[in-house]
């Protein structure tokens, strides 16, 4: 086997099972987070993302990351009206496209019935590209300002050569919204 | 039980930045797409063309499938490739979990708790909320460009404004909706 396949399969098996763990693939711990009664994923999606940021950026400082990996997506119309039918979506079903594998692999049919329906969505998405592509949602916004901070292949707000340390300032700051945020708003 | 939010978010963020380093960001909902041109292929070849004068060689008539250099046309061609078997491997990653677990049952319940609250134990509601939620959340994915893994957590740890623009509206939109669907009935 190729070596990136044999790094697929463990990556991708951690990835799943990380998921597993905190919770995100029950339908119940997501929807208690968007109903605000238990946010104990919502801590522990803030902590990841800060936790993320900070070893990220360190890495870069001290020369350890593979700069070309960075991967900026785009900021067009599409991203927010994308973004409002994807959390209509979440909201009534509870799952994500990667927790609703995670369940799939736990053995839960309505993630198997998420997942037909995912895959009649794309392909709803797939017919109807061509047409979106003239349309507004693909105008690009913020002048192409990619990131915050500076990273290989996007516009970046702060370019400094000490701008990495600002990504670790914001990472902090997701850590300590996680650790402050109460387990439950409602 | 589930792993309290400090041991979570370490190991969240670790698998993040593991993925990024050795190969690229982690994303999922991309497959799906190559997942349905898979599927498409075996009914009609007709749609993908090898083509010299792309990039990857091949082409197609779908303008989505065809975009840069006929890249997701050329993955339907050749699945087996880093990012399909990463998320094929989610469902190994769920199962081990699962049986690593000793309340599995809580993962693995068949209807979830706010459902029954709600509507009561009403199974095919369940599927066909779960049905309409994967197809609305898989179109606003792919219009959005990534889903709650590429865009969110991905995005956000490369301090990517389209990263924080997504997570912002996304929650906007589904706390309101959640809480307006499912309110629990009081009898």
């Amino acid at each position: 086997m190729e070596l990136d396949i044999i790094e697929a399969i463990v990556l991708g098996t951690l990835f799943g099972f990380a998921l597993y763990k905190i919770g995100a693939g029950d339908p119940d711990k997501l929807m208690g987070m968007l109903k605000l009664q238990d946010l104990h994923l919502a801590k522990t999606i803030l902590g990841g993302i800060g936790f993320a940021t900070i070893i990220l950026f360190t890495g870069v400082l001290l020369g350890l990351v593979p700069m070309e990996h960075f991967s900026i997506k785009g900021i067009y119309w599409g991203v927010i009206f994308g973004a409002i039918i994807f959390g209509l979506g979440w909201a009534i079903s509870g799952f994500c496209p990667g927790t609703g594998m995670v369940g799939m692999g736990a053995g839960r049919i309505d993630a198997y019935v998420y997942f037909i329906g995912g895959l009649l969505g794309t392909y709803i998405f797939a017919m109807i590209y061509g047409d979106l592509t003239s349309t507004f949602l693909y105008t690009e916004l913020f002048e192409g300002v990619g990131t915050l901070v500076q990273t290989e292949n996007a516009e970046a707000l702060f370019s400094a050569t000490w701008s990495p340390f600002i990504a670790i300032i914001i990472g902090f700051c997701f850590l300590f919204i996680g650790y402050k945020l109460p387990y439950k708003l409602r | 039980m589930y792993l309290n939010w400090v041991k979570g978010s370490l190991l969240l963020g670790f698998v993040f930045v593991l993925a990024f380093i050795v190969m690229k960001p982690i994303g999922v909902s991309t497959e799906y797409v190559v997942i349905d041109g898979i599927v498409e292929y075996k009914k009609h070849p007709d749609f993908i063309n090898k083509d010299a004068s792309s990039a990857t060689g091949y082409r197609s008539s779908n303008a989505y499938l065809d975009k840069s250099e006929g890249k997701l046309a050329e993955h339907i061609i050749h699945p087996k490739y880093y990012g399909m078997v990463f998320v094929v491997s989610i469902l190994l990653g769920g199962l081990l979990g699962r049986l690593t677990s000793k309340e599995a049952s809580k993962a693995t319940k068949q209807i979830p708790q706010f459902h029954s609250n709600t509507f009561g134990n009403k199974m095919l509601l369940r599927y066909a909320l779960a049905f309409v939620g994967g197809v609305l959340m898989l179109i606003g994915a792919r219009l959005a460009g990534g889903c709650t893994s590429g865009h969110m957590m991905s995005g956000i740890m490369q301090t990517s404004v389209s990263g924080y623009i997504f997570a912002l509206v996304v929650f906007a939109v589904a706390v309101p909706t959640s809480i307006l669907i499912y309110k629990v009935k009081e009898n």
